[in-house]
Parts: C-alpha cells; structure tokens; sequence
C-alpha cells in the first residue's frame, strides 16, 4: 500500500491549537499544581507553602484507613463494573432480539445515564433508608436487620447497586449498538444449521463483542474509581465508620471539608497512578483476548 | 402608542435606578445558612438596602457553611472573593492564621463607626477575639447546646422536673423506661455537644496549651477527661435500652423522634427551638441546659453558629458598606429580627435586658429559650472554657464521630475508639502546625 505524504501546513496545528489549549487547561496545568502540592504543604488560603518531599506520601501510605479506603474502592470498582456490564449485556441481548416492547425498554434504559450521581444517590435513599425506604419494609418482619449506619456490607452492598444502576445505561448503549453491528447474514446462517437463539448467544454473538467488552471494562473501572463521588456523599456519607469512604470521597472530604489541600493532592496522584497502571494491565493483559473483526 | 410609553417608562427606571446603584457602594456578602435561615438573612439584606441610600449589600447564599468556606477560598485565591464571609467556628483557624481578614475592631475605628464591644457577652467576645482583646470577626447567629424535654411523657413517669446532672438524667431515663417509654433519650453522636461543650461545662480540657489558645503545639487530650467516662455511659445507655441511635443514616433524627413523641430527650442547639415550635408537637415540651455530673463545679458553655468575617485585598468603599452593614445588624432592632425569626440568642447585655424588660421572653413561642443565656453565662469563662482554638478541626470532628460509631457498633470499646480519635486528632494538629511553621493565633 502507498503511504500518503502530506507537506507541512500551518493548518494543523491551527486546528489541534484550540483541543491543545483546552486539555492544557483543564488537564495537564491542574495536574501539574497538584502534583507540586503533594510535595509541599499548601496553606489553603494562600500564602505560602513548605516543601516537605515524600512526607505527604509517607503519611497516606502508612494510614492503615487510608488502605481500607483503597480495598473499598476496589471492591466497589469491581462489583459495580461486573453487576452493571452484567445487566447491560443482558438487557442488550433482550432488546436486540426485539422482544415485545422493545423500543419503549430501549428509550427507558438509556434515560438513567442522564440523571446526576447525587439525584441516583438521593433516589436510592428512598430505596434504602431504613426508617423510610422500600427496605424498611425488611425490618417490620425482623426490626434492625437493616440498617445501612451499622452494617457496613449493607452500606457497600447499597453504594454498589446505586453505582451500578447509573452505569448499566451506558454499558446497554454500547453493547445495543454492538449487537446491531453484527450482519444479519451470520445469524441467519447459524440459523439455518439449526442454533437456536442462546447457542448463538453464546457462540457467535459474545465472541464479536469482544472488543466492545473490551472497551466497556476500561471505561467502567474508570468511571467507579473516580465518578462515585456523588452517590457516596448522597447515600451514606462515607459511613458507617468509614466503611464507604472511597478514595475519591477521602480526596474530597480531606481537601474541600478539612482544608488539607496537600494530603489530598497527594492522594489524588495515587488514585490517578493507581488508575493508569489498571488500565495499563487491561491493555497488557485482557486486550491479547480480543478479536478486531 | 402604549407600546412606546412602555418602553420610555422602562428606560425612565434603568436611568434612575442606573444613578441609583451608581451612588451606593456596594460589597458583596456570601452567608451559609440555607433553608428558612438562608431566608433571614437575605431579609436582613434587603431591610439594610432599604433603611438607608447610601450602601448596598448584595448577598448570596453559598448552600451551607463548609461550601460557603470553600468557595470563598476559591474565589480568594482567584481574586474574586467578597467582602463579607459568613464562617463557622471550625472553619476559620485557616482563616486566623492566613492573616487574610480584616478585624472588626479595626475595621470600625478605622471607618469611624462606634460600637460598644464591651456590651457583648464575655463568653462570645472571648469565642470571636484575639489574645488582646480585638474582635476578628462579628458575632451574628450565636446559639450554645440544650436539650429537650417531653413533660407529658416525663409527667407519666411522675416527674415534673428536668435534672441538670447526669444522674439525675440516668434516673429519669430508668424512671421513664418503667413508665413504659421505650426510647427514653435518642441519643445522636454529636462532637459539638458530647466532646466541646461538656469539656466547656465541666471544666475539663479537650486539648493542651488552653485548648490550643496558647500555641500551635497543643495536643488532644480529650482520652484522658470526663469525656470517656461520660461516652462510655451513653454507650451502657444505648445497651440497656435508656437511649437509642437516632440519626438520619439510621432512618429518622433525634429531632423527628423527638417532635413525634416517640423520644422524652434529645440533645441540640438552642436554634432549634424556633423549628420545633413550627413543627407544633402534640405534646407539652421545654428546654433545659445541658447536665453535668455531680461534683463537678459547673463552668459555661460557649457559642457555636457563625461570625461574619471581613476579607482583605477589597477597597474602600467596600469596607465602608461592610462597616455600615455590620453596625446595622448589632443593633437592638435587628437583633430582635433575628430572634423572632430563628431560634437564636442576642449577643449584647443591652439587647438582652431590653428584651426581658419588654417581656420578649414571657410569652410564646419565646418562653425559657434565654436558658440559652444562663448556659452560656453560668461563670465567666475560664482558660479552659474560653473555646477550643485548634486546627484542622473539622477533621478532628470527623475522627471522632468515625470512632464514636464504631465504638456505639461494638466493633471496639470506647476507650480505644477515644484513644484512636485523639492518636489520629494528635497528627492533623502537627501536620497542620508544620503547615503554619513559625505562626501563632493571634
């Protein structure tokens, strides 16, 4: 194949100048104050700061919170990624076979990605408040079985439902528009030599579906690392005893309410390391799995 | 026809009310409160705009105290900040340290307008002042701890009267509880209350160096005090069954278990006491300072609320309105307004004794609610009862309530939940004194 040349022109950087300046700002200036902030003490207020080196580290490191913080975000990574991949990929599946009904259910399950993390967070309070919540109706027939301020699993188990009910509309769009892209001409075939429709599921559907897979973990293992924000603070506030503190809502709750700028920034050079390396592993190790059709 | 008087009538009032705002300095104030309380303060706003020609204030609401901190930094650092900051007590050491504000005292002598600082209560001028005397910021919303009393649940028990000791309470709870109350006390972990101002009463530190007054190199002590003996009491209260857990995680506040008759006590800011005469319980209830336990000699608590801070880096004339706008809210009449629209205290003897003479708190829905006052000026405050002047306190106040949890769970005893609390509290101070190296409180 003949590669294409192109002479220099003053053309292209004039259109990448303004995409450039935008990531500029909004990305890589940010990044950088944090990462000079994690090494220094930052008054909030201005005013000065002291270099201190890795003491920042240092101290997150050696917080035994601080890693019960990273289990749990893991842990909400994971099971909010599985559960919501999990159901999309199911709903997917459903609509694609255009069961009765489906265009309503395609326009309904695309709606929940439009709502805010704190509007999830408040909509599943009502779910899940003890006193007041659908789950209340629990503990009339066994009283203070549940009780998301005592209990942490409970409180885990509701951050993670709420996490994964806003993911799941996301996911269904890309696994929907995936399925759609597979020629009819192959399931027809398959068809004719008699698979019926769970066999083609399983054989032929899921395998072309790979790279969209693929894709879809990335971005979830993302997104519930940094995109929980909203649910937490809303649902349980990081309790019971720090139970649901998130690394994202530690970042917060240390920087914005307690005015530790430098621990935080510190903290958020950890989350973002901790991010690449997992998408870096994904790349490394998930990606020699998928097929590009 | 009408069409052009319209518009001519328009241009008419955008040319007058041009001039108009053209003559008025104008400051900007950024206030925390939200809600009703959100709403007061937006009349005081409006009220001082229309009481006089020459300044305007233009007040906007930033959705509680930690966000109105927040965003002002924020602005600060950009800038853009304004004139007036309303800030909570934890929320300031920053601030102090910073050197970014403009005292008070300073700020009226240096604009020319008199007010009388001795006519505020000791306990609030020590709360909001400086080592020599000067106030930094202006006492506005002040309140300080009472609890609330169900009489007709208390006159099932046969009793008429609301103990101020803690054992006097224990019996009341147990005397309830035979009386067939199931939730005697809803107990709700409370820093503010169950830490601060108990150490206030009883005299007792919750940190070195006079709760930090006296250098940045205090440390916590609250593990060593009354304080666990008083927790680890609450949390056999909540295990016998004398109190329970209320809270909003845990499915309805001690408030609402209060006003719906379910719970005979329950512990919280005098500025309540407006809210519950809104929400009209069906039941006769009062208010009582908060106990002490025997032998102790009883000391006074201190405010909590808000104080308003003047910012630095703004002009003149800025200063002037702010001036102006500070006077007119310690005066007696807008004092009051804010009483009769909150359930907050007056700051100044004089308002305070011109509101007894007049009666204000012999009729409803005022009655008994300047126990507030006897509260705060039980004793003149002490070196320990003068506040608590600590650093990255918000984050002391959420160790705490983590570890307090934990402990009212059963996951640890509450002398380890404290210990814990106070090892963690320990290194935000040094972290917090490294960051301020070489500064002092002022």
């Amino acid at each position: 194949m003949r590669r294409a040349h192109f002479k220099f022109s003053w053309i292209v950087p004039l259109l990448l100048a303004p995409q450039l300046l935008v990531i500029f700002t909004f990305f890589y200036w940010p990044s950088a104050q944090a990462l000079y902030w994690a090494f220094t003490l930052e008054q909030p207020w201005g005013g000065g700061n002291t270099w201190v080196g890795w003491d920042n580290f240092r101290k997150v490191l050696s917080d035994p919170y601080y890693w019960g913080s990273v289990r749990v975000s893991v842990i909400y990574a994971l099971a909010t990624t599985v559960l919501a991949m999990g159901m999309a990929l199911t709903l997917a599946l459903f609509v694609d076979r255009q069961l009765a009904g489906y265009r309503v259910w395609r326009v309904g399950i695309i709606w929940p990605y439009a709502v805010a993390a704190p509007a999830v967070g408040l909509a599943f309070q009502f779910v899940f408040n003890p006193g007041a919540g659908i789950f209340s109706y629990i503990n009339t027939v066994s009283p203070g079985w549940w009780d998301l301020s005592k209990y942490p699993w409970q409180a885990v188990t509701a951050i993670v439902i709420a996490g994964a009910w806003k993911q799941v509309a996301y996911s269904f769009i890309f696994f929907l528009a995936a399925l759609q892209s597979i020629p009819r001409s192959l399931t027809e075939a398959a068809a004719m030599d008699g698979a019926r429709p769970l066999r083609r599921m399983l054989d032929l559907q899921l395998p072309l579906l790979t790279p969209t897979f693929f894709f879809l973990l990335v971005i979830n293992i993302t997104d519930s690392f940094t995109d929980s924000f909203g649910i937490v603070d809303t649902l349980t506030g990081g309790g019971p005893f720090r139970a649901t503190d998130l690394m994202v809502y530690k970042i917060y709750s240390d920087g914005f309410r307690g005015l530790d700028y430098s621990g935080a920034a510190a903290q958020s050079i950890i989350l973002m390391g901790l991010v690449m390396a997992l998408t870096f592993i994904q790349f490394r190790y998930i990606e020699r799995r998928v097929h590009y059709t | 026809m009408t069409q052009k008087l319209a518009t001519a009538t328009l241009l008419a009032l955008a040319a007058t009310a041009g001039t108009a705002s053209a003559e008025r300095a104008k400051f900007e104030y950024w206030y925390g409160l939200t809600g009703d309380l959100g709403a007061v303060v937006a009349e005081t706003c409006n009220r001082f705009n229309a009481s006089q020609d020459k300044f305007e204030a233009v007040c906007v609401g930033q959705d509680g105290y930690e966000k109105a901190v927040q965003n002002t930094i924020a602005a600060f650092r950009a800038g853009k900040h304004p004139t007036l900051l309303q800030s909570f007590d934890a929320g300031t050491a920053d601030l102090m340290l910073s050197g970014e504000f403009y005292p008070v005292t300073k700020l009226m002598a240096d604009t020319g307008v008199t007010i009388d600082w001795a006519d505020y209560f000791p306990g609030i001028a020590n709360y909001y002042s400086s080592k020599s005397g000067e106030f930094f910021s202006m006492p506005w919303n002040s309140s300080t701890p009472v609890y609330y009393w169900n009489k007709d649940l208390f006159a099932k028990a046969g009793l008429t009267e609301a103990p101020i000791t803690w054992e006097g309470m224990e019996a009341a709870f147990k005397a309830l509880k035979t009386a067939g109350v199931d939730c005697p006390y809803a107990y709700a972990p409370s820093s503010w209350i169950d830490l601060e101002q108990f150490s206030m009463a009883h005299g007792v530190p919750v940190a070195s160096k006079n709760n930090g007054y006296d250098g940045l190199d205090s440390e916590l002590l609250f593990n060593t005090t009354l304080h666990v003996k008083h927790m680890e009491n609450i949390k056999r209260w909540l295990d016998e069954g004398l109190a329970q857990l209320r809270t909003p995680a845990a499915g309805k506040s001690s408030r609402d278990s209060f006003v719906e008759g379910e719970c005979a006590v329950f512990f919280s800011s005098i500025a309540d006491h407006n809210t519950i005469h809104k929400l009209t319980p069906a039941f006769a209830w009062d208010v009582q300072i908060i106990p002490t336990y025997e032998g102790v000699e009883r000391k006074n608590t201190v405010v909590g609320g808000a104080s308003l801070w003047v910012l630095s880096g703004k002009t003149e004339d800025e200063y002037k309105a702010a001036a102006a706008y500070l006077a007119f809210l310690a005066t007696k009449p807008e004092q009051q307004f804010l009483l009769e629209n909150s359930g907050y205290i007056p700051v100044t003897k004089s308002t305070y004794e011109a509101l007894k003479a007049e009666g204000f708190y012999a009729k409803e829905p005022y009655i008994n609610r300047d126990i507030a006052m006897k509260s705060l000026t039980w004793t003149e405050p002490t070196p320990l009862t003068r506040g608590i002047r600590l650093g990255s306190f918000i984050q002391i106040r959420s160790e705490w309530t983590s570890e307090v949890e934990a402990a009212l769970a059963g996951q640890k005893t509450m002398k380890e939940a404290l210990d814990t609390a106070v090892a963690r509290g320990n290194d935000h101070l040094k972290r917090f004194a490294q960051t301020y190296a070489g500064k002092s409180f002022p």
